[in-house]
């Protein structure tokens, strides 16, 4: 068994463990035995490119450097992954998302110098006596392309999740042209390259695809997140795919496909969540057009102080409670777990109602919870709950807007029409917490805020709610 | 401005406009309170406690605003300034000469139970407030008459067969009615002529009893309004089947600024059960029921007991004076924009207007109609159904047809790749398939631990830095490194951040 057999059967049977990993994840029982095949499944290919790499005979520098970059991002990643706030997770993600972009263009690049830099060399040469050579230099370019648009996008996202820039969509004139016109231009490059690779044409190419993915994501909006963030990890995939095929690698092909596949099925959740279409999503926000109807009178609101609510919630036999973005936001998770365990220890039956939608991440919500200690069963998905909003006395609805929005359901001619929501409304009562009556991401107003049975309790919602803690 | 709480002058009335609550919160509109000693005692509410509210005792007539629930009797109004403001439960609307009367005198007389039904107004809703209590008390006073449980039971010493209420009219009160019917064990009936109540019936655990008519009704008032003689007959039949069968009946119907409407007939009453209870919540208005007395008790001949109470809300008099109380300083709120204790009226805002029935002693009343928010437009029969934006599902010749074609696409595409490529196609397409299914199976809850799964899994590409490093230039080298530590950023950061979040799932 040879070096290079031996590394293929150890692929195999790492991206069988990739798969094994992933199918773990499917319920919470099996999901920390599904983390750890995945770490299994990479340190069987980690080891068997070492050896197959060691066996090609690199030299004592290039392996002490590979030794050194290796322990470097160990320690790096490790560092970042102990300190990272729940609430940090999305920028996380879309950081990590970023170097996968960024190693592709890298590795993308070391293809060309290594073969087309060289038309003459040894590497061409045997490409060239299996009639692939044309096919290297088409994988080169897709290869760097796909990457350097997940790097930039990636970059961006990272930026507006982290408020360091403003979150709100960019709008060039002729923003959808720009991006289709990009994509037009980088086939013409595509086949001029393949015909007679240059380096120019590589360089072209590779600011084309940087300033791709800019525009791309600076052109969505905040609330959009979610499809941004699981779209870029689908990129991420199709980048490690896409050097798979530059190199030959199976396990790469497996790997990026699996991990394209995911962000795609997430992205494709997260759409049919907002019941809007993937194309809408990426060419552009919300609120291009005024929403119409909104001067429609919907009454006045009722506020509520904390000590109301409290003495609402101490009456009360069941309670749901609907956290958004606003909640993550407020760092209000650990005063909302405290409020939950308080009742719960009252006797009251308390549950929580996420929306696939909610947060920047999916799943953001769950992960917020469970970081504060709120036992994962009683956190049930939009459709586990909706049918029980009739029978539950108070919903709390805590920093969210529009994934509460009765508009969604009931009236055609909003923008929100057909975005299924949860059906807080039907409770006895609703207790909306809300910094003021700012209409939500999607600039639609909420009518859900004027119905009889809802009562507004204004200001900070991590401060309310620990003042509602102190009350009970 | 000086604003005065009243004893209620009216006999056996124990509810107050007032209570120490809403005092206070009068007070932080910038007004001063004073209250007629004993106003509240009645409903529990002693003068003490007004006075720890922060207002004092004194003679509530000799305030600017003075505030009432029944309206108070002509020598009261004599006594009030010129130029005061007086709100109360007038009745404009059924007692013209009440009307007449507060014309002639140099006042501004708001009533409260004028307030338009609009949305905007709710809060100032005392009918409904008030409606809402007495059809509560309704049944409380039936099951005091009546002489057996309202649950059904299954005891050893027999069955009880839950008791049968009928409750005619689902408004507020009747909705009250059919919850608190329900909630003590009963099984309940509604009947209503506006066929849209039928779901907050089923709501609340009553069964709607529909009248089969063509003439059913949109109301534009948010009230019942009456209705045709082929309607009547058919309802007088179903009452009379219904009435039979009956425990207990709680009539509800009234039509604004006319008699209530005669439902059930002496006949009717003869053929129900002896011991059986009707409780008449229009008796005020002359009654839904042949043979009330307003305000009195009566046993007919077969033993069947009549309510003709008029104050049913009053008998919940703490609990009628909050509402009532709250409803009043929701439109004191309404009359002090400022917060500063000076009451503006406006006469061009539709609910300050419905209200005023003399504005500065002169007679304002009626108002011009208020058209209602909450109720439907009228439809004519053809209108087009908005077209819902909801897409719809592919049929399955659509699906089957995209399939197709993408398989040719597929098809073409591999079979004109160079032969090299095909096991890595192979792989790759076969790879994408199994993640769909293997994804499609992930929990909602778990897609943040699988995103970052699925980040340190695509560290992966490190393979490829791996076994570029050491090759070619020492540019290539160069790269690789960087590419390596970025990878391994991912591997190791991604797989630890998965591992903590995960451990931080926990079940209760």
């Amino acid at each position: 068994m040879s070096a290079t057999h031996a590394a293929q059967a150890a692929y195999l049977v790492a991206a069988l463990l990739f798969i094994l990993a992933l199918a773990g994840l499917s319920k919470h029982e099996s999901a920390r035995l599904g983390n750890a095949f995945g770490m299994l499944g990479m340190a069987v290919a980690l080891v068997a490119t070492v050896v197959l790499a060691a066996d090609r005979g690199i030299g004592a520098g290039a392996a002490g450097l590979l030794a050194a970059a290796m322990l470097a991002g160990a320690l790096i990643g490790l560092w970042r992954a102990r300190g990272v706030e729940m609430t940090g997770m999305p920028e996380l993600i879309a950081l990590l998302h970023s170097f996968v972009g960024l190693a592709a263009v890298l590795v993308g690049w070391n293809g060309y110098l290594d073969v087309e830099h060289h038309p003459g060399g040894a590497e061409a040469a045997a490409l060239d006596a299996l009639g692939t050579l044309g096919i290297h230099h088409a994988e080169v370019f897709v290869g760097v392309f796909i990457g350097a648009v997940t790097f930039t996008g990636s970059v961006v996202a990272y930026l507006k999740l982290a408020a360091r820039v403003d979150s709100r969509p960019l709008t060039l004139p002729g923003k959808n042209a720009l991006n289709l016109g990009a994509l037009a231009l980088f086939l013409v490059l595509t086949v001029r390259f393949t015909v007679a690779p240059a380096l120019w044409l590589l360089i072209a190419a590779t600011a084309l695809a940087l300033a791709l993915g800019w525009h791309l994501v600076a052109s969505i909006g905040g609330g959009d997140m979610p499809v941004v963030v699981s779209m870029l990890n689908s990129y991420s995939g199709w980048a490690a795919a896409a050097s798979g095929f530059l190199l030959g690698n199976d396990l790469l092909i497996v790997t990026g496909a699996l991990v394209g596949s995911s962000g795609a099925y997430l992205s494709y959740i997260m759409c049919r969540a907002m019941n809007r279409s993937f194309l809408a999503v990426i060419a552009g926000g919300f609120g291009i057009e005024a929403p119409a109807g909104s001067e429609v009178d919907y009454g006045e609101h009722q506020e509520i102080t904390a000590q109301g609510a409290a003495e609402v919630l101490a009456a009360a036999r069941s309670v749901v409670i609907t956290p958004g973005y606003g909640m993550a936001v407020a760092q209000a998770q650990y005063p909302v777990a405290e409020l939950a365990s308080k009742l719960r220890a009252q006797g009251v039956d308390v549950r929580f109602g996420i929306h696939p939608v909610a947060g920047r991440l999916p799943g953001h919500m769950n992960v917020l919870l469970a970081e504060a200690k709120v036992p994962y069963d009683i956190v049930l998905e939009m459709d586990e709950i909706n049918g029980d909003f009739a029978d539950t006395d108070v919903v709390l609805v805590i920093g969210a807007n529009d994934t509460v929005n009765p508009a969604g359901a009931e009236d055609p001619g909003s923008p929100l029409a057909g975005m299924p929501v949860l059906t807080v409304w039907e409770a006895g009562q609703v207790i909306v917490f809300k910094r003021s009556m700012a209409s939500g991401y999607a600039g639609v107003q909420n009518p859900l805020f004027f119905r009889p049975n809802t009562t507004m309790l204004f200001g900070d919602a991590k401060d309310r709610v620990e003042d509602i803690v102190s009350a009970l | 401005m000086i604003v005065g709480v009243l004893k209620e002058a009216r006999d056996g009335e124990r509810r107050v406009a007032a209570t120490p609550a809403t005092v206070e919160k009068i007070r932080a509109l910038g007004h001063e309170v004073v209250v007629d000693p004993d106003a509240g005692a009645a409903a529990g509410f002693p003068d003490a406690a007004y006075e720890t509210a922060g207002a004092r005792t004194g003679e509530a007539v000799t305030a600017d605003v003075v505030l009432g629930v029944n309206a108070p009797p002509p020598d009261h109004l004599d006594r009030l300034r010129p130029g005061a403001t007086v709100i109360a439960l007038f009745a404009p609307a059924s007692d013209p000469a009440t009307v007449e009367d507060l014309g002639r005198r140099p006042l501004t007389v708001l009533s409260l139970d004028a307030v338009p039904r609009i949305s905007r107004a709710q809060s100032m809703d005392v009918l409904s407030s008030m409606a809402n209590i007495a059809g509560y008390r309704a049944v409380v006073e039936a099951a005091h008459e009546f002489g057996r449980f309202f649950t059904g039971q299954v005891t050893a010493a027999g069955k009880v067969p839950p008791a049968r209420v009928l409750v005619v009219g689902a408004g507020v009160a009747g909705l009250a009615a059919i919850g608190t019917a329900g909630s003590l064990g009963a099984i309940v009936r509604a009947t209503d002529p506006r066929p849209e109540v039928a779901d907050q019936v089923r709501s609340l655990g009553g069964e709607y009893l529909a009248i089969e008519s063509p003439e059913t009704e949109v109301s534009a008032t948010g009230y019942a309004k009456e209705m045709g003689d082929d309607y009547k007959a058919r309802e007088a039949a179903l009452y009379a089947r219904q009435c039979r069968e009956a425990d207990i009946v709680i009539t509800t119907a009234l039509i604004p600024g006319r008699p209530a409407p005669r439902l059930i007939t002496a006949e009717t009453v003869a053929a129900m059960k002896p011991g059986s209870v009707i409780v008449d919540m229009a008796a005020a208005n002359g009654g839904n029921v042949e043979g009330t007395v307003p305000g009195e008790r009566t046993v007919t001949a077969n033993g069947v007991t009549i309510l003709g109470y008029t104050d049913l809300a009053g008998r919940l008099p703490a609990q009628a004076s909050q509402l009532y109380g709250t409803n009043l300083l929701n439109l004191l709120k309404l009359l002090t924009p400022g917060k500063d204790g000076r009451l503006v009226l406006d006469m061009d805002d539709p609910v300050q207007r419905s209200v005023t029935v003399v504005h500065d002693g002169e007679p304002s009343w009626p108002p011009p109609p208020v058209q209602v928010s909450a109720a439907p437009a009228p439809t004519t029969g053809a209108t087009p159904v908005p077209v819902s934006p909801v897409r719809t599902p592919m049929t399955a010749r659509r699906r089957f047809t995209g399939v197709a074609l993408t398989a040719l696409a597929l098809f073409l595409v591999v079979g004109f790749a160079p032969p090299a490529l095909l096991p890595h196609v192979t792989v790759f397409v076969l790879a994408i398939v199994i993640g769909y299914y293997v994804i499609g199976h992930v929990h909602h809850a778990l897609h943040t631990p699988l995103m970052s799964v699925t980040n340190a899994i695509s560290g992966i590409i490190v393979v490829g830095a791996l076994l570029q490093i050491g090759h070619g230039s020492t540019l290539v080298t160069a790269l690789a490194a960087v590419a390596i530590l970025l990878a391994s950023i991912n591997v190791f950061g991604g797989f630890a951040v998965t591992r903590r979040m995960l451990g931080m799932f926990n079940r209760s």
